[in-house]
């Protein structure tokens, strides 16, 4: 990204003014210049902004059925969601990432759109288990199951399984960091 | 008690009320009654010294096709005993009188046979649909129920 | 204090609280009229959930019916399987052979074990300790690896057939069992250290909402939350089934050790009582299980004879009972699930009445509620 990446070495004869065995005396408080001593990263604003955007991406504790049980779990001691910046919000103001786990009734189906339309832009939408899908094992024989969450909202990683494992909603979220990635928010524009 | 002694004791109490014993394949047994006297057969078998059932287990509609039925089921805590009790409604504008105030379990699931059969329980202290929403139309687990294509603009 | 109510005019509130909130345990809705913080009235909506497993039931064969009790009450999928295999099983007339009881026994309590983890942890979380949930989830991950190793499935195990099982326990399955409950018993006393008796926690949950046990048995409240009101009454003694006879275990039952009976601190200390018991019954049923097949033979196209039969079971979170006709045909004629958690929420409104806002949230969590079993 930037030519000075926090770690690497200070080029010679540089010193970082804030460098604690630089003891220097105090610089005059006023206003100051960008000059050579100041941080400046120079890179791509669309990689940094996806870059932000992935690593904290705070999903809805939007738990309806089976599902729910295991993003519970895998939230908690062994999956340890928050290693990837994934942390549960109860209001959907705070989320970016709405993990739909489990079974969309009729009866739900506004509730839902409605949080989805509550959530600040950018939203993602993760599918989670079979029930959200396709309507799963309700599909034939149910008459109250939305059959796919797909017919409510738009949904960006899809994850099978009835209910799927910790390991593939942890794959369904890093496939959504990777689609985050290839985000193109400014030069399209221009 | 045995069925046949419940049977016995209510028959003698309520005479005509109460049909008949199904007892062959049926467990536990049902005592049949009509629908007009559940109210009074409810308050009987739940205060009675030798009855006691003072915990209503279950509750469900029945579609028998050329009619419906309710079934109530019965335990007694105290003395341990179980019971059947049914009543076999007409399948036009079924309904029958209400046991929430007998045993106040029976609210929600008075509630259930309502939605999903359409049986009314007249004297219900609040009987509503409870599993669909308000405004769905038909009563689902009816035998004869059409599933409907869409609900607000989505399929089915 | 009337003086000031006067001088303070305040109107009723009409608060909705779910079916998106993080304390409800799933899609209930609440509909909370309130004075202040004080609740006037709280109205459970349910059915936001309403899967329609009933008319499901009607339109499948009794074996296919059995991957639909899992998602019954997912917590417990063990539990309502062999609810299921029990009840086709005393409608045909089907003998079991006795090792698969036996397997059925261990594999509900170890169920039991890990839906009452799921009620202790999510229930400190709701009450605002969010790191015994983590011990709690820590425990149950265990369980579930075990009942990984039989069936590959985590939450819905679809284990259990009608007949027996469907197939025989894997090696060291017991041996393991074992290492878990010798790791599992120290670890009661270490959640009564943690949070049980912490005085924040007790403040939260004695006497709010107690329920007597009359009231009890007339609002049909089973499980755990019957015996929280001091009612002794427990399926697995009172109406045994399967090998639970040759058990020896005891009945907890609500004390009012720290405020009234029947509050939810009783509901609470009964659920983490019952973990140690199902302890104990494991380690007899894992001393005396016999060897012997694990499934009875029963033809493919299973067709019962004509009949009605209502079977109930103790689970996790109280009586199950299934009411079952049967046509003769290979699909149940009718089929009612009567599932605890939703007869339990009759008493919801009853026992909310004059609760704070906060307390909702503490009965909630007390019952041990579960949204599938509500609305089915």
């Amino acid at each position: 990204m930037g030519a000075h990446r926090p770690g690497n070495a200070p080029p010679e004869g540089r010193q970082m003014s804030h460098d604690p065995a630089h003891s220097g005396p105090a610089p005059a408080v006023g206003p100051v210049s960008l000059g050579p001593e100041a941080h400046v990263m120079v890179g791509n604003a669309d990689k940094f902004i996806n870059w932000c955007r992935k690593s904290s991406l705070w999903y809805l504790l939007f738990a309806t059925a089976c599902c729910g049980i295991e993003l519970m779990q895998t939230g908690a001691s062994r999956y340890d969601l928050d290693r990837f910046g994934a942390v549960f919000r109860a209001t959907p103001r705070q989320s970016d990432l709405m993990i739909v786990a489990g079974t969309i009734t009729h009866k739900m189906a506004e509730r839902l759109i409605r949080l989805y339309e509550q959530m600040p832009e950018p939203k993602y939408v993760i599918s989670m288990g079979s029930c959200a899908n396709t309507g799963g094992p309700f599909y034939k024989d149910s008459y109250c199951v939305v059959k796919g969450v797909d017919l409510l909202i738009p949904v960006d990683v899809y994850v099978p399984g009835c209910p799927p494992r910790p390991e593939a909603l942890i794959d369904g979220i890093l496939k959504l960091q990777k689609i985050i990635e290839q985000k193109r928010n400014f030069a399209a524009k221009a | 008690m045995e069925p046949k002694a419940i049977f016995e004791a209510v028959k003698g109490k309520f005479g005509e009320a109460v049909v008949e014993l199904q007892e062959e394949g049926f467990r536990p047994a049902f005592v049949v009654v009509s629908p007009e006297s559940v109210r009074e057969i409810s308050l009987f078998l739940r205060d009675d010294p030798a009855m006691k059932f003072d915990s209503l287990m279950c509750l469900s509609g029945v579609d028998y096709k050329d009619r419906f039925a309710v079934a109530y089921h019965l335990h007694s805590l105290e003395i341990g005993h179980r019971i059947g009790v049914k009543a076999y409604l007409p399948r036009e504008a079924p309904s029958l009188p209400s046991v929430d105030g007998v045993w106040p379990a029976a609210n929600f699931q008075e509630r259930e046979a309502f939605d999903l059969y359409g049986i009314v329980f007249p004297g219900s202290k609040d009987l509503r649909r409870i599993l669909l929403p308000e405004d769905w139309v038909g009563y689902p687990l009816r035998k004869d129920y059409k599933y409907p294509e869409f609900y607000h603009g989505i399929k089915v | 204090m009337k003086a000031r109510a006067e001088a303070l005019p305040t109107q009723e509130m009409l608060i909705n609280m779910g079916p998106q909130h993080p304390s409800t345990h799933g899609v209930l809705r609440v509909i909370l009229r309130t004075d202040g913080e004080v609740v006037v009235n709280a109205r459970p909506d349910v059915g936001y959930l309403h899967r329609a497993l009933e008319k499901i039931g009607e339109r499948v064969t009794y074996a296919q019916f059995m991957p639909f009790t899992d998602r019954l009450d997912y917590l417990a999928s063990m539990n309502c399987n062999a609810a299921w295999a029990w009840t086709v099983e005393k409608l045909a007339g089907i003998e079991v052979p006795e090792r698969a009881e036996y397997i059925r026994v261990i594999v509900c309590e170890l169920n039991r074990i890990s839906s009452h983890l799921i009620a202790f942890g999510s229930f400190t979380a709701d009450m605002g300790a969010f790191t015994p949930f983590l011990y709690a989830i820590r425990e149950r991950e265990r369980i579930n690896d075990l009942f990984e190793d039989i069936c590959g499935n985590r939450l819905t195990y679809n284990y259990v057939r009608i007949g027996g099982v469907s197939a025989d326990l894997p090696d060291r399955f017991l041996e393991k069992t074992k290492e878990f409950l010798d790791y599992f018993e120290p670890k009661i006393p270490e959640y009564n250290k943690l949070i049980s008796y912490n005085k924040i926690f007790v403040h939260r949950l004695a006497n709010v909402a107690a329920i007597s046990g009359g009231e009890a048995v007339a609002y049909g409240l089973t499980g755990p939350n019957l015996r929280g009101s001091g009612v002794s009454f427990d399926l697995r003694r009172s109406e045994p089934y399967s090998v639970y006879p040759k058990l020896d275990f005891d009945v907890c039952v609500g004390t009012g050790e720290r405020g009234t009976v029947g509050d939810c601190f009783d509901r609470y200390m009964v659920r983490i009582n019952e973990m140690r018991e199902s302890v104990k019954i494991l380690r007899q049923a894992i001393a005396q299980i016999p060897g012997g097949p694990v499934m009875a033979k029963v033809p493919r196209a299973f067709k019962p004879p004509v009949g009605e039969v209502y079977f109930r079971a103790e689970n996790p979170r109280g009586e199950t009972g299934i009411y079952l006709i049967s046509d003769g045909t290979v699909n149940p004629y009718r089929l009612k699930l009567r599932a605890p958690s939703f007869v339990t929420m009759n008493i919801f409104e009853k026992v909310t009445k004059g609760l704070m806002i906060a307390d909702i949230v503490a009965v909630i969590g007390s019952f041990d509620i579960i949204l599938p079993e509500i609305d089915r």
